[in-house]
């Protein structure tokens, strides 16, 4: 009942849909784009059946991909393909394919748009990579608070394994492949993908000392493959090729060098139209921040951070020289991570914006590693302090120290997600963190 | 009498727990203790020792494994709660979206602070970290709902509209 009256309050499920490119997200037009009958009015399974119907190859598969130079989208960027050729395909050993949709960096809400939006480009996704791997089970590990995109999934699998597209024997081949989605329990670090396999088998999310490698040793210690949600479900269309069978190049002329195709922005923050922007790779950030109204209340720009909380935030000056694509981000001093981008306007507080940063990965810390599970809560209570006007003239000192001495001494990248923000905050923005710290008298004795 | 009864699983809960089991392989019935724990927690609205232990037992774990996940995530429920756990992200989007509002107006209207539940027993008050719903901030969950582009008045009629 309370259900019912609450209906029209409820984020509406196309709530952060703003522009696609048709490849992850669905048309902008489509009543219920989520359906097995919208997905194949445009082209879904197309690529299945032909991969099954044993007209194209698994290594001329991985070849396209290569070509098509899709990277990791889940924010570490490696090549897909070249992941996908890691797998001992002719191993009889049970082997998996694992779908990260863990979506919990701060400012990244893509994947559940994908899963509750187009959810059959992700189911077809896995199982294209269950083939050319060798796995016959797949698993989609869904962050626990999505209840909306786990019952999208749940139901496209039913879909999917009605219409003879999942299970045994699909479509006649001989091939095997089930597809299992996952709820997870609340846990920022399941989306490490070791850490999300320990969660896969039950156990605390806490990731594990690489190598071995997930290929070789993953889930139950069997070959494993990893992927982000994005990542798979652009596989489909880019095998379509626009027409053209397995053209990788169509992907990849989409995008710039070193960057191929499109990809998901999750645009927010301090503009007009906050929302998902599914556009090519190497766009000017100009034209992107046009697209979602500009900067609101007709402010100007202070600072973006272009890939998630976990990468370096950019001055105005440098995110407005930039293009968005891994190259040119990088350049200009952060990174494209999970295409996560936060926009600041003038008036915002940076000390404020990297305490809540601080915040979340001292909350969010595993503990395994102490200079991780130490260095966060330092972090997090210096910059609380120097906030409430209690620094002292020593503590910017002491956080770039604890941050230096966090990075690259841990099991997992949290350590290093964590030092990023307070070394670039401090760096490009130190004199507001100086301005709070009020000279004392012990400091001037 | 009411422990005893509480640590006592419903048919269709059982049924619910077997049906999470058959998604992995028969020596692998571990992977299917968070979805037992979520569906304990479901109905009994909070996850007692006495469920915990139960869990354990059903999906054949020592009950100490099943205490290591139910301690790590933050969704599990070690204490009763409210029939409405209200969520609030204040994470970054949110944070720059104006949450402060949301989170003042809420904790005044309930009269409760963060991990608090109000007499009635009826709302608990969270914060949260990220949502995913950054677009839609400020946000937050209720239940399995996600509520977006909140202000004071939609607040309130959220509110009004639950049980």
């Amino acid at each position: 009942m309370s259900i019912q009256k609450n209906r029209g309050l409820i984020a509406d499920r196309f709530s952060s849909l703003k522009y696609s490119s048709g490849v992850c997200l669905p048309a902008l037009d489509q009543e219920q784009p989520w359906t097995l009958e919208a997905y194949r009015n445009n082209g879904g399974y197309q690529a299945l059946e032909k991969v099954l119907g044993g007209e194209l190859d698994p290594a001329e598969i991985i070849e396209a991909l290569k070509i098509s130079n899709i990277r990791g989208r889940g924010g570490a960027g490696f090549p897909v393909g070249v992941k996908w050729s890691f797998m001992p395909r002719q191993s009889d050993d049970q082997k998996y394919v694992v779908c990260n949709s863990d979506e919990g960096e701060p400012g990244t809400c893509k994947d559940r748009d994908i899963m509750r939006l187009n959810p059959h480009a992700l189911v077809e996704g896995m199982t294209l990579g269950g083939y050319v791997m060798g796995a016959s089970i797949g698993y989609n590990y869904i962050r626990g608070e999505f209840h909306e995109p786990y019952s999208a999934m749940e139901q496209a699998v039913k879909e999917a394994r009605k219409a003879g597209f999942l299970g045994k024997n699909i479509l006649g081949s001989g091939f095997d492949f089930e597809l299992h989605n996952h709820l997870g329990s609340g846990a920022y670090i399941c989306g490490e993908e070791t850490a999300l396999l320990n969660s896969l088998e039950g156990k605390k999310g806490e990731p594990r000392f690489k190598p071995p490698f997930p290929a070789v040793f993953g889930l139950y210690g069997k070959p494993t493959t990893i992927n982000n949600t994005e990542s798979f479900a652009s596989v489909p269309t880019i095998l379509r090729g626009n027409g053209k069978w397995m053209d990788g190049q169509w992907f990849r002329g989409l995008g710039v060098e070193n960057s191929g195709g499109v990809k998901i922005f999750s645009v927010t923050g301090h503009v007009n139209k906050p929302g998902n922007y599914e556009i090519n790779m190497g766009t000017p950030f100009k034209e992107l921040l046009e697209m979602a109204g500009g900067v609101w209340k007709g402010r100007e720009l202070k600072a973006v951070i272009p890939g998630g909380s976990s990468v370096p935030v950019m001055p105005a000056v440098a995110i407005l020289a930039s293009n968005m694509d891994y190259t040119s981000l990088q350049e200009n001093g952060s990174a494209l991570g999970a295409g996560s981008v936060i926009i600041m306007d003038e008036t915002t507080d940076m000390v404020n914006v990297l305490e809540r940063i601080s915040k979340f990965y001292y909350e969010e810390s595993c503990g395994q590693c102490t200079p991780c599970r130490e260095g966060t809560g330092w972090l997090y209570r210096i910059i609380r302090r120097i906030n409430r006007g209690r620094g002292t003239s020593g503590d910017l000192d002491t956080l770039l120290d604890v941050a230096n001495r966090i990075e690259g001494r841990t099991i997992c990248a949290l350590g290093d997600a964590a030092a990023w923000p307070v070394q670039s905050f401090l760096k490009h923005f130190r004199h507001e963190f100086e301005a709070k710290i009020q000279p004392v008298q012990s400091d001037a004795a | 009498m009411s422990e005893q009864a509480q640590s006592r699983l419903s048919k269709a809960a059982l049924e619910e727990i077997q049906g999470e089991l058959t998604k992995y392989p028969s020596d692998r019935r571990q992977s299917a203790l968070m979805a037992a724990l979520r569906i304990a927690q479901d109905e009994h609205g909070w996850l007692s020792p006495e469920s915990i232990e139960e869990v354990a037992g059903i999906i054949g774990v020592p009950v100490v494994r099943a205490y290591e996940v139910a301690t790590f995530y933050s969704m599990y429920d070690l204490e009763p709660v409210g029939r409405h756990k209200i969520e609030v992200c204040t994470n970054i989007s949110c944070m720059l979206r104006g949450c402060d509002r949301v989170v003042d107006h809420l904790k005044q209207r309930l009269g409760i602070d963060f991990n608090q539940t109000t007499e009635d027993g009826k709302f608990t008050l969270r914060e949260v970290e990220c949502l995913a719903a950054c677009a839609g901030a400020p946000m937050m969950a209720i239940g399995h709902d996600y509520y977006e582009h909140l202000d004071e008045e939609k607040i309130d009629l959220i509110l009004e509209g639950l049980e």
